[in-house]
């Protein structure tokens, strides 16, 4: 049985965990709704960029010397997998999501017998793969001290990517993340970047008014509109995971708080037992003392 | 007048979305007016100044460092890579900035013909801020 002592320092303890718990939770929220705002500021540009690249692509890639951004290299051999998370932790299942679909991606794509490899942008990831697919990192990259991911950011990610592709690197490239979906779930998603999907049957059901003036021609149109494509999908996962994040971590939270609030009322139960028992007993000695004179 | 729909898009936000009776874009080769009823384009963008006209007055001027627009009879979108009106461009900051694309140009000579173009476009669109930025 612990002493009246113990039980009020676990109480005091669990008391200022709370604090802190309910303190981030404040933190949290206020960060969701700014990146919320910036992930929704950001859709009009992305949105934009598919219906030209939709209309682009469909005139260039079928014909044979298609940029390989857009086609890929033909072949489905070497993958390389950019895998977002957070840089801190305490947020749930947030990271761990992440990182088991990338763990599930990389033994299904080695079963088949196709090399992989791993670009993480965010800290937490890179921890959790490193451990068991240390050989296959090309590359990381995170964010921890800034305060704000801006494009020029998701551009340098872009940027190696779209090296490594030159250099005949890999082959397929995909993503995944976390899509935010509302501010309980997030769901890992993966997402293919290249060989770039277009959507298919837009440009055709378009017809007619699809038809574009490209000035300069449309490959070297193509070739710079690639590059910033892959750029702004980079871009969009990362803050649609930074949303995400915040809104996981809130959810968690928000859990902790209630969990320390429950936890106290029971050590306070327990505390006030105690101490009555030992009032019970102090008088049952005073009194047999006394009959005993 | 007539008018059509401009909008102006940088990653980061929607800057603008009105009618528009005429816009001024500093298209790869060369500046393009566009009034209503435009035959549809895609024109690619180097670094520049756009203008806008409502109601028979220009009434917007932003710098823009590059990007793409798409033209259509009743609309006309501009991607831009990022966008800021003349009023607020500091020269200081673009001067800073011309000599960081300077440098990078300086760096990409020995790079494959691509980066060195991308390389060079960056220094003439700041080469044009610093200009517009100076004018203002």
């Amino acid at each position: 049985m612990p002493s009246l002592k113990d039980l009020r320092g676990r109480i005091n303890s669990v008391k200022s965990t709370r604090k802190i718990t309910q303190a981030m939770k404040m933190v949290a929220a206020a960060k969701l709704r700014r990146a919320q705002a910036q992930a929704e500021a950001a859709r009009p540009y992305a949105q934009r960029m598919e219906a030209i690249l939709a209309s682009l692509g469909a005139a260039v890639a079928s014909s044979p010397d298609a940029p390989r951004m857009l086609v890929g290299t033909g072949a489905d051999r070497v993958h390389l997998l950019v895998v977002v998370t957070a840089d801190r932790g305490l947020a749930g299942p947030f990271n761990t999501q992440v990182g088991r679909l990338a763990r599930a991606r990389i033994r299904a794509l080695e079963a088949e017998g196709k090399q992989v490899k791993l670009l993480t942008v965010g800290r937490k990831g890179a921890t959790f793969l490193k451990r068991e697919f240390a050989s296959r990192f090309v590359g990381e990259v995170n964010f921890a001290g800034k305060k704000r991911v801006d494009f020029a950011d998701a551009e340098a990610i872009a940027l190696q990517v779209a090296g490594l592709l030159e250099e005949g690197g890999f082959d397929v490239c995909s993503l995944l993340y976390n899509r935010f979906r509302n501010v309980i779930s997030q769901i890992p998603t993966e997402q293919r970047l290249i060989p770039t999907p277009l959507p298919e049957g837009a440009a055709a059901a378009e017809g007619p008014q699809a038809l574009y003036e490209y000035e300069p021609a449309e490959d070297q149109i193509l070739a710079t509109l690639l590059p910033r494509n892959l750029a702004i999908q980079v871009y969009r996962a990362i803050l649609e995971s930074t949303a995400g994040e915040h809104g996981a971590r809130m959810t968690a939270m928000d859990n902790a708080t209630r969990n320390a609030g429950e936890m106290i009322n029971r050590l306070t139960l327990n505390y006030n037992r105690t101490r009555q028992a030992n009032i019970t007993r102090e008088l049952i000695e005073i009194i047999s003392g006394a009959e005993a004179v | 007048m007539a008018t059509f729909l401009l909008e102006l898009v940088s990653p980061e936000k929607l800057l603008f979305s009105r009618p528009a009776e005429m816009v001024t874009i500093p298209a790869e080769e060369g500046e393009m007016g566009v009034l209503p009823g435009h035959a549809p384009m895609i024109v690619a963008l180097r670094g520049g100044v756009i203008r806008v006209r409502e109601n028979g007055a220009e009434t917007e001027a932003l710098f823009i460092a590059g990007g793409f627009a798409e033209v259509s009879p009743e609309r006309v979108t501009i991607l831009a890579d990022e966008a800021t009106p003349l009023a607020s461009l500091s020269r200081a900051a673009v001067e800073r900035r011309l000599a960081e694309a300077e440098a990078a140009l300086q760096e990409a000579i020995a790079e494959p013909e691509a980066k060195r173009d991308a390389a060079y476009a960056r220094v003439q669109a700041f080469r044009t801020a610093v200009s517009v930025a100076q004018a203002a």
